[in-house]
């Protein structure tokens, strides 16, 4: 006879259908799911940069001067290395606080002796880090665009515009709905507090942002730094 | 009678996650704070050494620059995913769901750029 009880201490895990047959659940699986299926989107988007890279007709260039052949205007090469190295630096700070973000979440319940652990186990401390880190960036890159316009470089200017556009405009699209996650986690975590049993919660947007992350990685190799 | 009784109606491996704590998942344990700070202080590095590199103009000029640029971008991609995505820690499944999907994606990328890109095979 085999005795079983329908429902699990509530203090222990989530509700059984969260659970794939291997025992991992299904929520970590999905968010996996979805950053394989974006790694998809974002080899697309770059696919289609490295094919175009060089075949503008007309300028601004990312790395080279262009003189306009009907004014004389001499373009300087529209790409600002120490601007996007600061943004990618801030980015990469952004996912050391995520994950010390997460670590605080996860050990919630473990007692705090010195102030070094305390401000290591804040959780709202590094989820507010993160969230200020990401919406640097986004200002960095608002910046960069805004100053690319002035400079004469629009989406519809060339074939750099458009596929510079479409894939630093999606990847800032992702960053913003990360910050907006972020900043959900930071009003849970003020309204009641997260614990270790929200730790999974984290977890997944935390998997997010270094996505986020790991993407710009690529972006700022493949787009800024190689010539 | 069973003395094996389960406690709830999980599937085997599923019961013994859900006497862990949650989130951990079927997983090592993550790094320590100091390994997260190490990490960073290597990426921080590996970033400054790419700017540098760009700024050296006998470097670019060299047909080593663009293969250096991509190794330490892959190396960058590689530590984030394995220590900050816990990738490293985590079960097999998550690492054929990521990388199943990038390998397809690298191959398809490249197959575009010898298609229509700047990369060229020499016959003959």
């Amino acid at each position: 006879m085999t005795a079983r009880a329908t429902h699990l201490p509530a203090a222990h895990a989530p509700a059984p259908h969260h659970y794939t047959t291997l025992g991992l659940d299904s929520r970590k699986v999905a968010i996996w799911a979805f950053i394989g299926s974006e790694c998809m989107l974002f080899v697309s988007l770059i696919s289609t940069y490295l094919i175009y890279k060089g075949r503008s007709v007309i300028g601004p260039f990312p790395h080279e001067t262009w003189t306009d052949p009907s004014t004389g205007q001499v373009l300087k090469p529209i790409l600002n290395i120490p601007v996007t190295s600061a943004s990618t630096f801030v980015l990469l700070m952004s996912s050391l606080f995520m994950v010390l973000a997460l670590a605080a979440v996860q050990n919630k319940e473990q007692p705090k002796r010195t102030r070094g652990e305390r401000i290591l186990g804040n959780s709202k401390l590094w989820l507010f880090m993160t969230a200020l880190a990401g919406t640097t960036f986004l200002g960095f890159q608002a910046f960069e665009f805004t100053s690319f316009v002035h400079e004469g470089l629009t989406i519809r200017r060339n074939l750099f515009g458009s596929s510079f556009f479409t894939l630093t405009g999606f990847h800032g699209a992702h960053v913003t709905a990360g910050v907006l996650w972020l900043v959900t986690l930071l009003a849970i975590d003020y309204r009641r507090g997260l614990g270790s049993r929200d730790s999974l919660l984290v977890d997944i947007s935390a998997l997010y942002w270094h996505f986020v992350d790991v993407v710009w990685i690529a972006i700022f190799t493949l787009v800024y730094l190689i010539k | 009678m069973d003395t094996h009784a389960s406690t709830t109606n999980l599937p085997d491996s599923a019961e013994a996650l859900a006497h862990a704590p949650e989130g951990t998942g079927i997983e090592h344990a993550h790094p320590t704070w100091s390994t997260y700070w190490k990490v960073a202080t290597i990426l921080t590095l590996i970033t400054v050494g790419e700017v540098w590199a760009y700024y050296v103009p006998s470097f670019v000029a060299s047909r080593a620059f663009v293969p250096t640029l991509l190794s330490l971008s892959g190396l960058k991609f590689a530590i984030v995913v394995m220590f900050y995505m816990h990738l490293k820690y985590d079960h097999r499944l998550f690492r054929v769901l990521f990388t199943g999907p990038l390998l397809i994606a690298a191959l398809t990328l490249l197959a575009l750029m010898f298609l229509f890109g700047h990369i060229y095979i020499k016959i003959m």
